[in-house]
């Protein structure tokens, strides 16, 4: 049985596609929904509003989340900020220009459709979280405020101090737990799902293992959704939250959904560098930083003055030398790449020699201490709560850390994976954002996402299902006792090492070689030494204790033990991507300048990967892109 | 840098617990709290023995998951959260004690671990506004004063993590339920449900088994996120008010004059 990707997006202009889709989709009355139940797996961003919307609408729903609390998803970490097209600030934004953006700013990877809808429905989305009392920053009129982010024209990006991601996810939380009251939602914390149950081909439910006491059980449902976030924690070292991890998407690849582009992975450059073997994660810096910051190294590899003492020509300002016009202000991956070069020539600054200053002095001499304690007064402050050192008296470090992926599983228009009553919304979805994620969108697509789309493409789904789920259908049992089996696998491997160690090294290999540069024969390389160090995984773990118990060696050996195999898959398909787009470039595809160069002939498409047995090769299928709305052309900063 | 720690180990919550010793050297001054604890635990295993359990997960003071006691301070001596306390805030060869959040409405789960399910029920309990998902006013036609955005803000940034539960003599969570009813409620779209809110919500807290406040202050003093306490004096405003209106209902409306 091959995969068949239809993307399913309606005909008609762009600008009414959604529309017409809302015209025509099949309804489910009012009296009826409490009949079915649907399983929403996460409770970050699009999982909580889409746990929530959909019980408000009368179905019965049952939220899962590793957490103690449905309110500490990943989502409550972004910082930044939201994009909407309000143009409050009447600079002639809109949604096509929003549209625009993020479609260049994807590089050419994304589906038109899913933009526009996405950029349609940006600005519903801050009505609907003022409405549940999201205290976004406001103007002296006690008007909504914006700024600009990332690197775009206008002022569209929405923010609570530098907490949006908290306050978004907190307003989504609430409006669950209101429906936990009403009795129309249950949520299942400390819980993770270990498997996914297909029944004759739909997805009917999930295989969950009690984190508190062990127990392994079947949840069955008329749908599953899975909102559980991104993968960039195979790079052990990542922006995420420590336990974010892809075992859910993984489990629903080998059941028979398409995984795609998995090799797209955002590195951000703005982060605190690594600074010893100890450490569990990495710290993101906001972006905005790069508004006022001037980003340099020193001219000379054996400098070892202390960066206040070094002159003007000994420093080398290399992103404005480099892009007179963009400057600082470059996108995101061209920042990485560009410090990861000045750091491979030997002139990264700080103990491990792999950092960059971002600078300020200039700025406060100019704009005074006073504009930018009210700018950056706070990130400021947390760069000194962690690092003990202040960016008032001697230059931030800054290095990239893998931050988003904007690859995962492949949905259609309807968010429908290839598997039959299975969603995919938010981070886990490989999405509306190409081959690199613009800032502020993330947010947005995860509550464009659960608010007002999934709602509505579940009913269509759910109006259409003819047949019940039989939870005592066989496949529930089978599928439990896979995931003992494999539980029993982890616990039995009798060696002597911590996940941890294995996870580190994982990662390692991972940024070297699949990270912010790739490169064929690297790629090829780093598939053999994942092979031979998850043999050694599996031959050399140690997980004390028992299975039916609170045990946090386990979860973090299970979902290593996912990571290996993603790991190879995401290394597969940067092969495959022989060319250089948004965040992935092949140091074969570059130009003299070091320019990322696209191939529109061969690679406008979305690699979706199948599932075959394991230790088989998985087959690789494609989605033909075409751009109707915006011709596709190539970037310049310069 | 070298430490002693006495951990508090549990197997689950049914079980005695006990402090364990434990010494780890050679731990980097910039390392975390949680960060030198995952040394130790590497050192544990690789000795064939069982790892502390502990929660954690943003490793950036938001997510509110870290919950350790420490020297019998939530979070620690610095009033960041645990994950944001490092080793160099300590003086070299320091004996650290280490042990859960202490609460009864918070059972020992295992080790560090412990369950704060009652937060989320106090929020069930009316910490929301109630509207569902679609087409909604657009907001500025509704304009929130500046000051009253920022005022509840300070409340809205609370993590849920519990320390001022855990700081409380009494064992009180009216630091934590203050927060969420002085965001709500000073904004124009949290007014209608302010009274319902501050009474369900201090009904379940009750029922939850936290003590009441008697304005100790420890809460404040080690809360992550600096809340005020003025917020607890908030939620009493309200409160009164709500046993008021009720009062009023039971006994029929009265006419204003
Ligand atoms: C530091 C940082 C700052 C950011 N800043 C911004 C910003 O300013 N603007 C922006 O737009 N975006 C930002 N982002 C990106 C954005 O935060 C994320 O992309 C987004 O929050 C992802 O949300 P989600 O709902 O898809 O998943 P998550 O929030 O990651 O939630 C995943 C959920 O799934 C659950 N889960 C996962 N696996 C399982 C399993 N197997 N079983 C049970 N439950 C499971 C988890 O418990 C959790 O509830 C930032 C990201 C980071 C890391």
């Amino acid at each position: 049985m091959s995969m068949k990707l239809d993307a399913r997006i309606p005909d008609g202009p762009v600008e009414g596609k959604w529309h017409s889709w809302l015209d025509s989709h099949r309804l489910v009355g009012p009296r009826n929904r409490g009949d079915y139940e649907v399983i929403v797996v996460g409770t970050g961003l699009a999982g909580a509003s889409a746990a929530a919307t959909m019980a408000g609408m009368g179905y019965r729903v049952k939220a899962f989340c590793f957490q103690d609390s449905a309110r500490r998803a990943h989502s409550i970490a972004a910082q930044g900020g939201i994009n909407a097209t309000k143009d409050y600030a009447n600079e002639g934004d809109s949604v096509h220009r929003l549209f625009v953006d993020t479609i260049k700013g994807g590089d050419f990877r994304a589906r038109e459709a899913n933009v526009w809808r996405l950029a349609e429905l940006s600005t519903g989305i801050i009505d609907q979280a003022v409405a549940q009392g999201v205290p976004f920053n406001r103007e002296y009129g006690g008007m909504l405020a914006t700024r600009s982010f990332g690197g775009v024209l206008v002022e569209r990006t929405f923010y609570c101090r530098g907490q949006t991601g908290q306050q978004l996810l907190l307003g989504a939380y609430q409006a669950l737990q209101m429906q936990v009251h009403a009795g129309q939602a249950e949520v299942m914390s400390r819980h993770e799902m270990l498997d996914l149950v297909v029944v004759d081909g739909r997805a009917r439910g999930i295989v969950a293992r009690n984190l508190t006491t062990g127990e392994i059980s079947a949840h069955a449902a008329d749908c599953v959704v899975l909102a559980t976030g991104g993968y960039c924690n195979v790079y052990y070292l990542s922006t995420n939250a420590k336990n974010s991890n892809a075992t859910a998407i993984w489990r629903a690849y080998k059941r028979g959904a398409g995984f795609a582009n998995p090799c797209f992975t955002q590195i951000h450059p703005t982060c605190i560098p690594q600074s010893g073997d100890y450490q569990s994660k990495l710290t993101l810096m906001s972006e905005s930083l790069r508004n006022d910051g001037r980003i340099w190294v020193p001219r000379n590899a054996d400098e070892d003055r202390e960066p206040s003492e070094i002159p003007e020509e000994d420093r080398l300002y290399y992103l404005e030398e480099r892009y007179p016009s963009y400057g600082n202000l470059v996108p995101r991956d061209v920042a990485s790449r560009q410090a990861k070069i000045v750091c491979d020539d030997g002139l990264g600054v700080g103990p491990t020699g792999r950092g960059v200053y971002l600078d300020f002095r200039d700025a406060i001499e100019e704009k005074g201490e006073e504009t930018i304690a009210g700018r950056y007064g706070n990130l400021f402050a947390m760069y000194e709560r962690i690092t003990g050192e202040s960016p008032w008296k001697t230059p931030m470090r800054i290095y990239p850390a893998p931050h988003y992926s904007m690859g995962g599983l492949w949905v259609d228009y309807g968010l429908q994976t290839t598997i039959p009553g299975l969603f995919a919304i938010g981070e886990a979805n490989f999405s509306d954002h190409g081959a690199n994620r613009l800032g502020a969108s993330a947010m947005m697509q995860c509550l464009a996402d659960g608010y007002f789309i999934l709602p509505h493409t579940v009913t269509d789904y759910l109006a259409d299902l003819d047949t019940e789920t039989d939870p005592n259908d066989p496949a529930f049992r089978e599928t439990v006792l896979a995931a003992e089996e494999r539980v029993g696998k982890l616990m039995g491997v009798g060696g002597t090492t911590a996940p941890s160690v294995f996870h580190r090294r994982l990662g390692q290999i991972m940024l070297d070689r699949c990270g912010i540069t790739r490169e064929k024969e690297g790629l090829e390389s780093a598939i053999e030494d994942i092979r031979e160090l998850r043999e050694e995984f599996w031959s050399d773990l140690r997980v004390p204790g028992t299975g039916e118990e609170l045990n946090q060696s386990l979860e973090l050996a299970g979902r290593l033990a996912d990571y290996f195999e993603l790991a190879e898959l995401m290394c597969a398909d940067a092969i495959e991507r022989d060319e250089s787009a948004g965040c992935h470039l092949r140091e074969e595809h570059q130009t003299e300048e070091g320019e990322a160069v696209r191939d529109d002939k061969l690679h406008a498409t979305v690699q979706v990967w199948e599932h075959r047995g394991e230790d088989e090769r998985p087959d690789l299928h494609h989605e033909h892109l075409s751009f109707d709305e915006v011709e596709p052309t190539a970037r310049s900063y310069k | 840098m070298n430490f002693k720690l006495r951990v508090w180990r549990q197997p689950s919550e049914g079980n005695e617990g006990g402090f364990e010793a434990h010494e780890v050297s050679g731990v980097d001054p910039e390392a975390s709290f949680l960060e030198m604890l995952d040394i130790l635990n590497e050192k544990i295993v690789a000795d064939g023995g069982d790892p502390i359990a502990y929660d954690r997960d943003c490793m950036e003071g938001v997510c509110g998951s870290c919950s350790l006691l420490i020297d019998g301070i939530p979070h620690g001596p610095r009033q960041v959260t645990s994950c944001q306390t490092f080793m160099r805030d300590f003086p070299d060869g320091a004996e650290i004690s280490v042990e859960p959040f202490r609460n009864s409405a918070f059972p020992v789960i295992r080790d560090l671990v412990v369950d704060r399910s009652p937060l989320d029920r106090i929020i069930e309990a009316g910490g929301y506004i109630s509207v569902t998902s679609g087409p909604q006013p657009e907001p500025n036609t509704n304009p929130v004063r500046p000051e009253d955005q920022e005022h509840a803000m300070d409340a809205a940034i609370c993590i849920g993590c519990g320390a001022c539960v855990a700081a409380c003599p009494n064992g009180s969570a009216m630091l934590f339920t203050g927060a969420k009813v002085a965001h709500l409620n000073s904004l124009p779209q949290g007014d209608p449900e302010r009274f319902d809110r501050a009474h369900g919500m201090v009904a379940q807290h009750d029922e939850e088994g936290f003590g009441g406040c008697t304005n100790f202050g420890e809460c404040q003093a080690v809360c992550p996120q600096e809340i005020s306490i003025k917020v607890i004096g908030e939620l009493y405003h309200d409160y009164r008010q709500a046993m008021l209106h009720r009062l009023r209902a039971r006994r029929g409306a009265v006419k204003p004059q």
